[in-house]
């Protein structure tokens, strides 16, 4: 009895792990590249049905180009905010773009190329909202972000000690709270609001300060034995050269948003 | 009229007083219906823009459906290892060691004490730093390992009441005939047992499938993440949570109803009362 | 794996970063209000449902049935994204400096209260139901009035049926104000999520602690239950 009781629990906890693990692909063969991307952020990384698209994922068609990909060898997959380390460590995705910011302490398990842009903290409003210039002006002023971000502590701590946070764990439900006037600004870098900004819906509704108050560079994750981080830089350089860096922004972000004109467009940083 | 010991038979002034108060009622409930709808038209929640993409196929096919399929699938995998897992510990709380009863009361107290979102939460992060599974699978597993744990308890505790509520005959004729204890817990009382409880394992579904909107708040990819992919997409959030809300609402109802049917089917099969609702549980 | 030796030191650093102790409070705030509220509604919708009227039946069968069909993750979110935002449900005050704290932390007491009233009415619905119709007659039969064997006889007996599955509500309704995490009230699997995330070289220890302290919470629930709804119990 006992000892079958014991099987039957090992049996149990392996086929819990088991039963999902078998179903799961293996990608970045030599024939299709896998990019990690962000499937719910408009302007940057978007899924509709099976069609994707953002800057994220325009700058990631176009390294993929220069790599020699075709378009039809290029496969997206979603990389979440916990698991872009993990999905790059794993060999999961050969790529990431998705609105990840080169850090020291990231980069001690993943390699970066890029920096491809240069975002900063900023504040969505209504467009009709005239006192919130930027982050000191929050005061009494309720501010929405996301649950796991430090955005909205950064802002209490060290601009608007007087301001009232709300968190969700999307973006979306700021801007349903935004759109509704029951919450004053959003804030989180200011591509991702440019984006949400842009959409059809809230065309003429919500506007972007434009006073960025941080320095996030986004860059091309890559697995740390990468052999391609000097062709992603030079795509990445050629790209901006181009002119088709600014295009795929513009029609991105929309037409009113002007990223930080003193950072942007980057120069990619060497490879380690 | 239903047979309630509260209230006497109702004369007819009273049955006249009460066709007044239903036709009051009714109204009242239709008049705050239209000032929710009036109020949600104000806020510009009810425009063709916001509703139409239910109407296309594609948003069904893109969104709602996979997002269902994620629901139902996460829903089947843990009832699935719940009924296992259930089957193991409540076994073990029935056993004659003292040991394995003591472990197996553990086990079953501590996962029915601990929160599915904060087992949840926490397998997910485990996966995350020891990588046990694919990083795609990592959601789906957490969700299942969580789902599997807190509702194996609730099944545990169902086969242990459908065994021991069985008519005492049933153990002692297993033993008269000369069965030992473990013989006869597995052909005469565990069959009769199961029986008594299937229908409250298939109510457990309805459990396991509100539940499992738990996994959105970890990525998982299911009704309640959909919506919120849809809604990024048309910019129409409340619509699609009302949408998603009818869709969840309907399911549980057949299962409910499933459970229901299956219970009066069960009856005549085995000597246990049979339940509809896991006893501890209740669909909580 | 991480050796107990050199977890320890860590996880009381944790108690001294993190409020863990508030979030404990949070949670025990919500389920103190939380089982008020329900025990409210709940009792209002078991009186419909047992009504003799048949909208009020209908009502109060059509809500327990849709509102325990409903995950109560959406539930909470509707409280916050429809009922607040849509429809300008406002439950706290709009000048305090810590109105959306306050609004936040109702909002979900509402939600939680709303989805566990459905199973307070099932559960005091048992009890009722535990009854036989014999009591009733018999304490008419003796001359008593209807308040009287209402009051006298078949209402004590019908409570003490209900304790048991009131407890279990209880039970449930304490584990489920985890969800409130999701329109960002600070409770304590919101505090655990923020924990894990920052520091992943303590998960099991931030785990045991929030474990733990729902086990402490929960236990003596169960204990206190059993104990009541065996000494209570009707015998028939």
């Amino acid at each position: 009895m006992r000892r079958s009781t014991l099987t039957a629990i090992a049996l149990a906890s392996v086929a819990a792990v088991g039963l999902t693990a078998c179903s799961s692909e293996e990608g970045g063969d030599d024939e299709k590249v896998t990019i990690g991307i962000k499937f719910d952020q408009p302007g940057l990384g978007l899924k509709s049905g099976d069609s994707y698209s953002g800057f994220d994922v325009d700058v990631a068609r176009y390294v993929a180009a220069e790599l020699g990909y075709e378009e039809d060898q290029i496969e997206f997959k979603e990389s979440p905010s916990p698991q872009r380390e993990t999905l790059l460590q794993s060999g999961q995705v050969d790529m990431i773009f998705a609105t990840y910011s080169i850090t020291d302490s990231r980069k001690e398990t993943v390699a970066f190329a890029g920096p491809y842009f240069v975002a900063g903290q900023d504040l969505l409003v209504a467009e009709d909202n005239t006192d919130i210039t930027g982050p000191e002006a929050l005061d009494g002023k309720k501010l929405c972000s996301v649950q796991g971000s430090t955005s909205a502590q950064r802002v209490k701590d060290e601009y608007s000690a007087g301001v009232q946070l709300q968190e969700f764990d999307t973006y979306s439900k700021c801007i349903e709270q935004l759109a509704a006037g029951t919450i004053d600004a959003v804030t989180t870098d200011d591509i991702i609001l440019a984006g949400f900004a842009a959409q059809e819906a809230n065309a003429g509704k919500l506007k972007v300060v434009g006073n960025p108050f941080s320095e996030e560079n986004y860059g091309v994750g890559l697995p740390q034995d990468n052999e391609i981080c000097e062709d992603v830089n030079a795509a990445i350089s050629k790209m901006i050269e181009s002119g088709e860096w600014e295009t795929a922004l513009a029609r991105n972000a929309g037409e009113t948003y002007t990223p930080n004109a003193d950072l942007n467009p980057p120069t990619p940083a060497a490879c380690a | 009229m239903s047979a309630s010991p509260l209230f006497d038979a109702p004369g007819p002034r009273t049955r006249r007083n009460f066709a007044v108060a239903n036709v009051f009622a009714v109204l009242l409930l239709l008049a705050g219906l239209g000032v929710v709808l009036l109020q949600l038209d104000a806020n510009g929640q009810l425009t063709a823009a916001k509703w139409t993409p239910f109407l296309e196929a594609s948003t069904w096919q893109d969104y709602l459906w996979p997002g269902l399929k994620g629901t139902l699938v996460a829903a089947a995998y843990s009832v699935v290892l719940a009924g296992v897992f259930g089957l193991v510990f409540g076994l073990g709380r029935l056993s004659q060691h003292r040991a394995v009863r003591a472990v197996s009361t553990v086990v079953v107290e501590f996962f029915r004490a601990v929160p599915v979102l904060l087992m949840m939460v926490f397998v997910y992060q485990l996966l995350i730093v020891y990588r046990l599974v694919p990083p795609d699978q990592f959601a789906l597993t957490a969700v299942v390992v969580a789902l599997t744990l807190y509702n194996g308890s609730v099944v545990a505790e169902l086969v242990r009441s459908g065994v021991t509520s069985l008519p005492k005959g049933q153990g002692e004729a297993g033993l008269s005939v000369g069965l030992t204890y473990g013989q006869t817990l597995r052909s005469v009382q565990l069959p009769q047992g199961i029986v008594a409880m299937a229908p409250a394992l298939v109510s457990q579904l309805v459990v396991v499938v509100k539940d499992s909107a738990l996994g959105y708040l970890i990525g998982y990819v299911e009704l309640l993440r959909q919506a919120e992919y849809l809604s990024t997409n048309f910019s129409n959030y409340i619509p699609a949570v009302i949408v998603i809300a009818v869709i969840f609402i309907v399911v549980n109802m057949v299962l409910s109803t499933v459970a229901q049917l299956l219970a009066r089917l069960l009856r005549s099969r085995t000597t246990g009362p049979v339940r509809v609702e896991a006893e501890g549980a209740n669909q909580m | 794996m991480i050796t107990l030796s050199g977890a320890l030191p860590q996880v009381t650093s944790l108690f001294s970063e993190y409020d863990i102790f508030g979030a404990f409070q949070m949670t025990l705030v919500l389920a103190g209000a939380t089982l008020v509220g329900s025990l409210l509604i709940g009792t209002v919708l078991a009186i419909m449902r047992v009504s003799p009227i048949a909208s009020l039946q209908a009502g109060g069968a059509i809500y327990v049935n849709v509102v325990r069909n409903t995950p109560l993750t959406l539930i909470v979110v509707a409280c916050s994204l429809g009922l607040y935002t849509q429809l300008g449900v406002v439950l706290a005050d709009r000048d305090s400096g810590t109105f959306i704290v306050d609004n936040n932390v109702r909002l979900a007491v509402l939600g939680l209260s709303l989805y566990h009233a459905s199973f307070v009415c099932e559960a005091l619905r048992s009890g009722v139901n535990t009854v036989p119709l014999g009591q009733a007659e018999a304490a008419r039969s003796i001359g008593l009035t209807f308040r009287q064997s209402l009051s006298i006889v078949i209402l004590p007996q019908a409570f003490r049926g209900a304790i048991a599955p009131l407890g279990n509500v209880v039970i449930a309704l304490t584990k489920n104000t985890t969800v409130a995490a999701t329109i960002g009230v600070a409770e304590a699997s919101y505090v655990m999520k923020e924990m894990i995330e920052n520091r992943p070289d303590v998960l099991f220890g931030i785990f045991a602690i929030f474990a733990l302290g729902f086990i402490l919470i929960v236990l003596p629930v169960g204990l206190v239950v059993t104990w009541a709804s065996r000494r209570l119990a009707v015998t028939r």
